[in-house]
């Protein structure tokens, strides 16, 4: 090849064979004596796989398990305390005067709304982080659960929409905001994104204080509670609505997932590995400002949950992104945070954004603090 | 290489192409065939369009004329997917996702040839296997991309470019922050690669010595435009040198493989009043020797 004088055949025949300096590789070796190198490094690299998968299973599991344990505690524990016996008899459908009502219509929904709203928020957080590499770039920061908000306010104070009405109203104003984000953001890249964002987030912050102050006193505490964000007023319509939704867009984001891991090596190199790049990003886009907009339509948007379950995953992870992972981390942490928004003051059921957004900002602080010192540490 | 796929042998040939961001064309009309089994090297001063070309060439710049053809097919009109099992490239500086170990990101050079349905298999262990002894990262499998330093990271990438067992493979600059032995160390494993299994590849360089020695076909690039191409031992002169970096020059023949050996004058030389003894010169540059020395 060098040699480009030289005749082809007489160019240095020796390709040489890897040095095998390593001691993965004897080890290899040791385990399939006598294999050829590549067969042996192939098995290595399969032991290697079926390890890490096992790994990951380990994780999921355990965080399926503390989500499910947490799911019963909202249902059985508090207030109103329930056997395990009796909520089996309950779902089974027998009636018992009293219980009933507060379980199957009250804490039942609420619980299963809060996993469904965590589970959706953290897919389209970790979505929005990992496609634009930033930790920052979560929709409740750049300004789509703000046009959520700025919506479902306003249809509340100037029309005085309620109910269904205002989840539409704030699934509208989360897409309005984000198309206008990623058309003004067009050709900037994810920091671009992330700016206008911000800057779209701080109007629409203003508008919402402006709506606020000219609100009369009942709608302005009907649209405070609702932009807290709360699984108070939850029942089985708004938790239908939204399983459904979820029952579609959760197996979409398997697909997603796929487009994100080859996103995540930039967009060269995701081109140069026949991803389509700006398809996949509008899918990814268009994924998540739905799994953004359609629990906040439900629920208000739950300060933080989006912005923080995604990091959290990836610590857990090992450092790498998992949208499983992520919608399970959702999921705890607003069932978590409403268990303790509905106890924590007995007689009064605080808004689950209450919590989520006082225990949030500590916890993304301390997350920032020990990532740095682990990196310098390496 | 333990796969299956078809090897070696693949054209790309660029016809009449422009290529640009917004306003003027940084590559205009340019025509340039890489030859089937051979590895070119493309060189060129700053900013003077070779990185563009190569994107271009791999379908990451949509063309505005002209049309780079794969075998004699369109590679626009190939599906996207489909077009990446057999035409590779490692962007200058590619982003290594958090958190991630060498070996799952060699993986991620399988990515073209797994679908929802096709999942991993033998085969993507294989081939994930034979990159990483290739070039010498199999000891690193476990060891996460941030830990490692430049070096090991670039052959990393190599690695996930060669798992993508494409029939041409481009590789831009892929030698940049390495140290000389490792650039040697990237230079020897594409050649292998190439001498192996016929792999057409195209390779942005810097260093015109080692263009000149791993070159079977040297390209130099001025403006957009392909001021020559050919033999190294016949393309790379110090009138070429000239021309292209503007830059004075002795090439003498490299006392290891013969082919031509650029060395810089620059002001220095002229200041010193220094000038090539002959014979250094003679019989590595005619055109030099009359016009500046004589």
């Amino acid at each position: 090849m060098s040699l480009t004088r030289q005749p082809k055949d007489v160019r240095t025949p020796s390709i040489r064979t890897p040095s095998i300096r390593t001691l993965s590789i004897r080890a290899v070796e040791s385990i399939v004596p006598g294999s050829a190198l590549p067969d042996a490094a192939a098995a290595w690299l399969r032991g290697q796989r079926k390890a890490q998968r096992r790994r990951r299973a380990g994780i999921t599991a355990v965080l399926a398990a503390v989500v499910l344990g947490l799911l019963a505690v909202n249902i059985l524990l508090g207030s109103y305390t329930v056997t395990i016996s009796d909520f089996l008899r309950m779902l089974g459908g027998e009636e018992i005067p009293g219980a009933s009502f507060i379980v199957m219509e009250n804490k039942l929904p609420q619980a299963i709304l809060g996993l469904l709203a965590g589970a959706s928020f953290g897919v389209a957080g970790a979505i929005f982080q990992t496609m634009l590499r930033n930790p920052l770039a979560s929709p409740d920061i750049i300004g789509i659960s703000y046009g959520a908000s700025a919506m479902a306010v306003a249809a509340i104070v100037l029309f005085g929409i309620g109910g269904v009405g205002v989840s539409v109203a704030a699934l509208a104003g989360a897409l309005v905001v984000a198309l206008l984000i990623t058309g003004l953001s067009r050709g900037r890249g994810g920091t671009g994104l992330i700016l206008v964002g911000i800057g779209a987030a701080a109007f629409l912050q203003a508008a919402v204080t402006f709506l606020l102050s000219r609100a009369n006193i009942n709608n302005a505490r009907d649209a405070m509670v609702w932009l807290t964000g709360s699984l108070n007023s939850a029942d089985w319509n708004r938790v239908n609505v939204l399983a459904v939704a979820l029952a579609i867009l959760l197996p979409l984001s398997v697909v997603g997932a796929r487009e994100l891991r080859a996103l995540s090596l930039g967009d060269d190199t995701a081109a140069g590995l026949g991803t389509n790049v700006s398809r996949a990003r509008l899918f990814l886009t268009v994924l998540g400002v739905l799994l953004a907009a359609l629990p906040t339509a439900a629920a208000g948007p739950i300060a933080f949950v989006a912005f923080l379950s995604g990091p959290i995953a990836k610590r857990l992870n090992r450092g790498s992104a998992s949208l499983p992972l992520a919608a399970l981390t959702g999921s705890a942490i607003v069932l978590a945070a409403n268990f303790v928004a509905v106890n924590a003051i007995p007689g009064t059921a605080l808004p689950v954004g209450v919590v989520t957004g006082a225990l949030g900002a500590p916890f993304l602080l301390w997350l920032l603090i020990s990532t740095n010192r682990s990196n310098q540490g390496a | 290489m333990a796969s299956k796929s078809s090897h070696g042998g693949a054209t790309l040939h660029a016809r009449e192409l422009t290529l640009g961001y917004t306003g003027d064309p940084i590559v205009d009309a340019l025509s340039l065939e890489l030859p089937a089994g051979k590895v070119t090297i493309i060189v060129g001063a700053n900013a003077c369009g070779k990185s563009t070309l190569l994107r271009g060439m791999a379908r990451l710049l949509k063309p505005g004329a002209g049309v780079v053809h794969l075998d004699g097919e369109d590679i626009h009109k190939v599906p996207t997917r489909a077009l990446a099992r057999r035409l590779g490239i490692l962007p200058q500086t590619p982003t290594a996702p958090d958190g991630i170990t060498v070996t799952e990101l060699v993986g991620r050079g399988r990515t073209p040839h797994q679908g929802l349905f096709r999942q991993w298999n033998g085969n993507d262990d294989d081939a994930v296997a034979a990159a990483l002894t290739v070039t010498g990262t199999l000891d690193l499998g476990s060891r996460n991309i941030d830990e490692l330093s430049g070096g090991q990271r670039q052959r990393v990438w190599i690695a996930m470019a060669l798992a993508q067992e494409t029939d041409v493979l481009l590789l831009d600059e892929p030698t940049t922050y390495l140290d000389l032995a490792h650039q040697v160390e990237v230079l020897d494993v594409v050649s292998e690669l190439n001498a192996r299994r016929g792999t057409t590849v195209a390779i942005v360089l810097h260093d015109l010595n080692l263009a000149a020695r791993y070159a079977d076909h040297l390209v130099a690039m001025k403006n957009g435009a392909v001021v020559a191409e050919g033999l190294p031992g016949t393309v790379l002169t110090a009138a070429l040198v000239r021309e292209v970096f503007g830059l004075e020059s002795v090439v003498v023949p490299d006392p290891v493989t013969g082919t031509p050996m650029v060395l810089p004058l620059g002001r220095r030389a002229e200041q010193l009043g220094l000038r090539p003894r002959a014979s250094t010169v003679v019989g590595a540059d005619d055109v030099f020797k009359e016009e500046v020395w004589a």
